[in-house]
């Protein structure tokens, strides 16, 4: 069964073709990693595929449903979630209520029934915590629901990322270097809540890294990208063993 | 009764803080109003106090919640001012019961204010860029000069309507001018009072305070922090601003309806860029998204300029030291290290902090 399949992708800025050609093929439950040299156009997919960007040519279909040049307010509607490489949290709201902004098209009240606090809204709002405190624990960002988003330390503010990602209930998840910036301890913690929300959700990811050694451990395929176009794809021995991929990332 | 105090939603507890200083005030107040301890001076600010803290604290959505800049609320005040000026005038002796009448006039101000902001806000804020400033500057400048112009007066015949003068309106005996051009709405019905005005701030710090803390008003508020994040997980940019803006204007016209109920005349000239002006100045010095710090913004700095009149010539000058002052107080990295080290919150927190674990050690 497939999650998600692209054909064709791409978009030039100016005279640049930032991503060319670019096809993939991902199955329900699959974690995939997208690697590549800085610049190779790995950000830019993930913007045409949350609809950021709208593509110049080809098709992305999502679960069979067309979401090419859709707002990103739709794809993530149709099931498309995804993190920033630089982090985009809501910094003025508390970890609790960015995870709640996630819940928004996912748990409803109407806004008169908040002014008036009808019963709706203490039902509803009850609802809400739980289910984010649910996210936030799988992320181990439960003691931290208080606190203001942007007084995280880094490691947890990426964290927080996937967890406001992960409440509107995604079949698909993009994260966008969710390690960069992290101590080996932070990127061994990371791995494992990625591990554990897979077993939990059972949701498909592609996932962006820039550190090749890394995203062998977890995948179980691997696409580079260089200068926008293929450059390798397929299982994690076969990738890391092609002369050209070696090559791209000697010659960095 | 404490552990239901406790376990109340965080929200809820300090609306419930806020509106019982606001009451607590308002009985201190109308005591002294009432017992003839009072100046005249203050007795006449006391409906203004707040009118112009529903000016603050609705601008207030629009600027810290909503994040974006609007040079033209007092446009919204002034609409909200003139169509429940003009409906009490004309219903006065058709609707006996002033309550009924009061209400319908309050709910004709903010909703016609209302629809002018979604007016603008459809306009305005679909476009992603920091347009909102422009826009409602000249619209707050076209309305009163609109409405600078206005003749309508009625007669058997129906209403009628001038840009000229009064003559122009051709009414027949019985007629009666409402808007008279320049000089405005005289006559309104005086049915605002100190307690209508306190009871319309608490319903408006009420109606403003539960929407930034439900779903609508975490969706502006993040939309504020990062609108491509907000975007991400599915929310509706536009129609949360929108939202946000109307109710904001609606409310501005809740406090014009106070405004014009509670003089004697109402002028179009009074809600220019000047008064925009101090509204935002309230909203700043009282602390973007904070609505206790705007209406004590605006209490004080209602009260203040009439007390420092004895300094006649140097009155604007000690009134913007004031401002300044408050400013650094506010901003200043400096200040804000102070404040931080010696909150009062902080210092009652450690006692009772203290006394909870001595209570748990015994
Ligand atoms: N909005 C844009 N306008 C112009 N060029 C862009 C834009 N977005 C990305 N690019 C260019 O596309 C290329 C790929 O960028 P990006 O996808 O961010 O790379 P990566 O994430 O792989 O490091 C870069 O050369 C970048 O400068
Ligand atoms: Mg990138």
């Amino acid at each position: 069964m497939e999650m998600l399949s692209v054909k064709n992708l791409g978009i030039s800025f100016g005279g640049l073709h930032a991503v060319d050609s670019f096809s993939i093929s991902i199955k329900k439950g699959e974690l995939y990693g997208l690697i590549g040299p800085n610049g190779a156009g790995k950000t830019t997919v993930f913007n045409l595929l949350t609809g950021v960007y709208k593509p110049d040519m080809g098709q992305i279909l999502l679960e069979g449903q067309n979401i090419t040049g859709l707002s990103p307010i739709e794809i993530n509607k149709a099931g498309m979630a995804r993190t920033f490489q630089n982090i985009r949290l809501f910094d003025n709201l508390s970890v609790l209520d960015n995870v709640k902004v996630g819940l928004h098209n996912e748990i409803r009240y109407s806004t008169i029934s908040g002014i008036l606090r009808l019963p709706s809204y203490r039902k509803t709002e009850k609802r809400m915590n739980e289910e984010a405190y649910k996210v936030l624990e799988v992320l181990g960002l439960e003691n931290e629901a208080k606190n203001l988003a942007t007084n995280l330390p880094y490691g947890k503010q990426r964290k927080l990322e996937i967890a406001r990602a992960l409440a509107t209930n995604p079949k698909m998840l993009l994260l966008d270097e969710p390690a960069a910036g992290m101590n080996p301890s932070e990127t061994d913690e990371l791995m494992e809540a990625i591990t554990q929300l897979r077993e939990i959700y059972g949701i498909t990811i592609l996932l962006i890294e820039h550190d090749m050694k890394l995203v062998a451990g977890i995948c179980e395929n691997i696409f580079v990208l260089n200068f926008g176009t293929k450059l390798a794809n397929g299982a994690p021995s076969e990738v890391l063993n092609n002369p050209e991929v070696i090559k791209a990332y000697l010659g960095e | 009764m404490k552990a239901k105090l406790l376990n109340m939603n965080k929200s809820t507890r300090s609306n419930l803080f806020t509106v019982g200083v606001i009451v607590i005030v308002y009985t201190v107040f109308q005591t002294m109003s009432t017992t003839g301890n009072m100046s005249n001076l203050l007795k006449n600010l006391l409906v203004a106090m707040c009118y112009y803290s529903i000016m603050a604290i609705s601008l207030n959505l629009t600027v810290g919640i909503l994040g974006q800049l609007s040079l033209g609320h007092a446009g919204f005040v002034c609409i909200g001012a003139f169509t429940s000026a003009f409906f009490s005038k004309i219903m006065v002796n058709t609707i006996d019961n002033t309550i009924i009448r009061f209400s319908l006039a309050i709910l004709i101000g903010a909703i016609t204010a209302g629809i002018f902001g979604v007016i603008i806000g459809v306009i305005v804020l679909r476009l992603s860029g920091d347009y909102l400033a422009i826009v409602t500057l000249a619209f707050g400048e076209i309305i009163k000069n609109v409405l600078n112009v206005i003749y309508i007066g009625y007669d058997s015949n129906g209403l009628a309507f001038s840009m000229e003068d009064t003559a122009s309106l051709n009414l027949m005996e019985d007629g009666v001018v409402i808007i008279k051009g320049a000089q405005g709405i005289s006559g309104t019905p005086r049915n605002a009072n100190f307690t209508i005005a306190v009871i319309l701030l608490i319903l408006a710090y009420m109606i403003i305070s539960n929407f930034i803390n439900s779903r609508s008003g975490r969706a502006v508020m993040a939309i504020r922090d990062n609108r491509i994040a907000a975007e991400s997980v599915g929310i509706n940019i536009t129609k949360y601003k929108i939202l946000a803006f109307s109710l904001s204007a609606a409310l501005a016209g809740v406090a014009g309806v106070l405004y014009s109920h509670n003089i004697a005349t109402v002028q179009s000239t009074k809600f220019g860029y000047n008064m925009s002006i101090m509204i935002l100045v309230y909203v700043v010095l009282g602390g973007m998204g904070n609505l206790r710090g705007s209406m004590i913004a605006a209490v004080i700095l209602t009260v203040l300029p009439e007390y420092l009149r004895f300094l006649r010539d140097y009155r604007m000058l000690i009134y913007s030291i004031v401002l300044i002052a408050v400013m650094l107080y506010n901003w200043a990295p400096a200040c804000i290290e102070w404040r931080k080290s010696h909150s009062l919150k902080d210092l009652i927190g450690t006692v009772v902090g203290k006394n909870r674990k001595e209570k748990k050690g015994a």
